[in-house]
C-alpha cells in the first residue's frame, strides 16, 4: 500500500500539537494550534505576546487612522530595532582602534564596504536608518505637539520623549566618529569644541568626552562604548518608560 | 441564502422628506416592507393589546373560580380581590403575561416561536437593571488584527524604502582621518547644522551651550507652561504658532548651514561651488 504524502494541514497539526511548540507560544498566539478569529483569541493575541503586549488589547478606532499618528512613534521604534540589528552585525567586523600607523577602525570600514558579504548594504542601512530615525523622532514630536497630545495626563511622557530625542541625537552623533575618516574627525571636532564652552566645567566635559585634550585613539574608544553600549542602554530604559506611560495614561490621545 | 428584501418606497420617501438619514430610512423602510408581508400572510405581529390581557385574566378567574367575587369577576372586582391589596396571584400573573405575549402560550413578542432571538425581551426590563456603565463608552477595536496590520504595512513600507536606498546609495567614507590636514569645508551632521550656524552669529558659549540648553528646557517644560485644556487647533493658535515658528527657525538654520555655506564657512550659492554637504 503506497503511502500518501502528508498534507499541509497534517504537517501543521503535527508541528503545532506538541509540548515544545505549546510552551513557546502562549494561548491566543496566531501560531498556536486552534487559533480562531474570536474576540477571546484576538484579545489573547495582544495580551500574551511580548511584542504585541506593548499594545493594549483594544485601541480607539480613530487611532487606526493613518493620518492621525502616521505611525511615527512605531516607525521610530522599528528603526531603533533595525539599527540595533545592523549595528551588531557591523560590530563583528569593526575594531575601535586608531593608533598612529595602525588605523584598524578605518581599515575595517574599508573591509566592511569591500569584502564582507552584505557588509556594504548593512553599513548603508545603518547609516541611512540613523538619519531616518532622527527624522521620524523629530516628526513624531511635531505630530504630538500639534495634536496637543502632551496635555494632562501625558505631561511627563512628553518630557521622556524629549529625553529620547536627545538620546537619539547623541546616538547618531557618537556613531559619526566611528568610520575614522576626515568627515568624522572634523565634524566631531566642531561638536566637542562647542561642548567645551559649557560654563564652569567646560574643559572637564571636553576632556571626558575626548579622553584627552585632542581627538585621538582614546576618543574613538570612548565614543564606541558610548555608541554601542552606554547610550543604547539608557535609551532602552527610557523607551520602556515611554511605552509603559502611553498605556498607563490611557492610550494615545483622543481626536481633536 | 440571500433573500432580496424589498423596501417600502412610501415609508422611505416619507422618512427622507422628514430629514432622516439615508441609512436609517432604508433600514426602516425595509422593516416596514417585511412587516407588511407578514401581516399579509396573516401573522399577528407585535404585543397583544391590553384588552386581550384583561380578558384573559377574567377568563382565568372565571375558570378557576377564585375566592370572593366568584363568577362575576369584573375589572373592579379583580382589583379589590382577595384582600391582597389588588395584587395578582402568581398563577393569574403568568396567565396574563402569556396572553399578552402572544397566542399559543408563546413567550416571544411578535417573534416567531421557532426564532432563537430573545433580545427583544430586554425591552421588558428597565434600563437601570441592565446597564451599570460608569465611564463613557468608547469606540474601540481589537489591536489584533486591526492596529497590528496597519503597523506591519508601515514597517514593510519604510523597511523596503530603506533597503532600496541602501542598495543604490553608498554611505560616505572619506579619506583617513588626519588631524594635520584641515579640510576646506568642515561641517557637523545635518541635525547639528542649526547649532553650527548659530556659532556664526554668537559667542560659542551662547550658541553651543546656552541657547540649545534653554531650548531643551523650554521644550521639556511645554506641558507645564501650556495650561490651555483644549487640544483643538482653533483654541491654541498661540501654541501652534510659537511651535511652528520654532521649527521653521530651526529648519532655516539647518538649510542655510547645510546648503549655503562653503569653504571657510562663508556664504556661497549652491550653483557656484556645489552643495558642499555630506550626509
Amino acid at each position: 500500500m503506497a503511502r500518501k504524502p502528508p498534507s499541509f494541514s497534517d504537517v501543521k497539526t503535527n508541528v503545532q500539537d506538541n509540548v515544545i511548540w505549546k510552551s513557546i507560544f502562549r494561548p491566543g498566539s496566531i501560531y498556536r494550534k486552534g487559533y480562531r478569529d474570536t474576540s477571546r483569541d484576538r484579545a489573547l493575541a495582544a495580551m500574551n505576546n511580548v511584542l504585541y503586549h506593548l499594545h493594549p488589547v483594544k485601541v480607539k478606532r480613530h487611532g487606526l487612522k493613518l493620518t492621525y499618528t502616521y505611525c511615527l512613534g512605531g516607525l521610530s521604534f522599528f528603526l531603533f530595532i533595525l539599527l540595533t540589528i545592523t549595528g551588531i552585525f557591523l560590530m563583528f567586523f569593526y575594531t575601535p582602534a586608531a593608533g598612529a600607523g595602525t588605523e584598524l577602525a578605518y581599515a575595517n570600514m574599508r573591509d566592511i564596504s569591500a569584502s564582507v558579504t552584505f557588509g556594504n548594504l548593512v553599513r548603508n542601512l545603518h547609516r541611512w536608518g540613523a538619519h531616518a530615525m532622527v527624522f521620524t523622532v523629530f516628526l513624531h514630536m511635531a505630530r504630538v505637539f500639534y495634536h496637543g497630545a502632551y496635555k494632562p495626563p501625558r505631561e511627563f511622557n512628553w518630557v521622556v520623549g524629549v529625553i529620547l530625542l536627545l538620546l537619539t541625537l547623541l546616538l547618531s552623533f557618537t556613531g559619526y566618529l566611528l568610520p575614522w575618516d576626515q568627515l568624522a574627525l572634523w565634524a566631531v571636532t566642531v561638536g566637542t569644541n562647542m561642548m567645551g564652552y559649557t560654563p564652569v566645567f567646560g574643559d572637564q566635559v571636553q576632556f571626558v568626552l575626548l579622553g584627552g585634550v585632542t581627538i585621538g585613539p582614546n576618543t574613538l574608544l570612548r565614543w564606541y562604548v558610548l555608541h554601542v553600549l552606554f547610550i543604547p542602554f539608557i535609551t532602552v530604559i527610557f523607551l520602556a518608560v515611554h511605552f509603559w506611560r502611553i498605556r498607563k495614561d490611557g492610550g494615545i490621545s483622543g481626536p481633536l | 441564502m440571500s433573500e432580496e428584501v424589498q423596501i417600502d418606497q412610501e415609508v422611505y420617501d416619507r422618512l427622507i422628506a422628514g430629514g432622516t438619514s439615508e441609512r436609517i430610512a432604508r433600514a426602516k423602510a425595509k422593516a416596514a416592507a417585511v412587516r407588511k408581508a407578514k401581516i399579509a400572510e396573516g401573522q399577528n405581529l407585535g404585543p397583544r393589546p391590553a384588552e386581550q390581557a384583561s380578558k384573559a385574566l377574567e377568563d382565568f378567574r372565571a375558570n378557576q373560580g377564585g375566592g370572593g367575587g366568584g363568577a362575576v369577576a369584573t375589572k373592579t372586582a379583580a382589583d379589590e380581590s382577595a384582600g391582597n391589596g389588588g395584587r395578582l396571584t402568581p398563577e393569574e400573573r403568568s396567565a396574563r403575561v402569556a396572553a399578552s405575549l402572544g397566542g399559543n402560550g408563546s413567550t416571544s413578542i411578535g417573534v416567531p416561536t421557532s426564532s432563537s432571538h430573545t433580545h427583544r425581551l430586554l425591552a421588558l426590563v428597565p434600563p437601570a437593571g441592565i446597564q451599570q456603565v460608569q465611564s463613557k463608552q468608547m469606540d474601540k477595536v481589537y489591536t489584533w488584527p486591526h492596529l497590528l496590520l496597519v503597523e506591519f504595512v508601515a514597517l514593510l513600507a519604510v523597511g523596503s524604502l530603506l533597503l532600496v536606498a541602501s542598495f543604490f546609495l553608498d554611505a560616505p567614507l572619506g579619506s583617513l582621518a588626519n588631524p594635520n590636514e584641515v579640510p576646506a569645508i568642515n561641517k557637523a551632521p545635518w541635525y547639528f547644522m542649526g547649532l553650527q550656524e548659530l556659532l556664526r552669529y554668537f559667542h560659542p558659549m551662547v550658541a553651543g551651550v546656552t541657547l540649545p540648553g534653554v531650548a531643551v528646557v523650554i521644550l521639556m517644560a511645554v506641558p507645564y507652561l501650556d495650561k490651555n485644556p483644549s487640544a483643538r487647533p482653533e483654541n491654541r493658535k498661540v501654541a501652534n504658532m510659537a511651535f511652528t515658528f520654532f521649527l521653521a527657525f530651526w529648519g532655516v538654520l539647518v538649510i542655510i548651514g547645510s546648503f549655503l555655506r562653503g569653504a571657510g564657512y562663508e556664504w556661497v550659492w549652491p550653483w557656484t561651488q556645489g552643495l558642499g554637504f555630506t550626509l
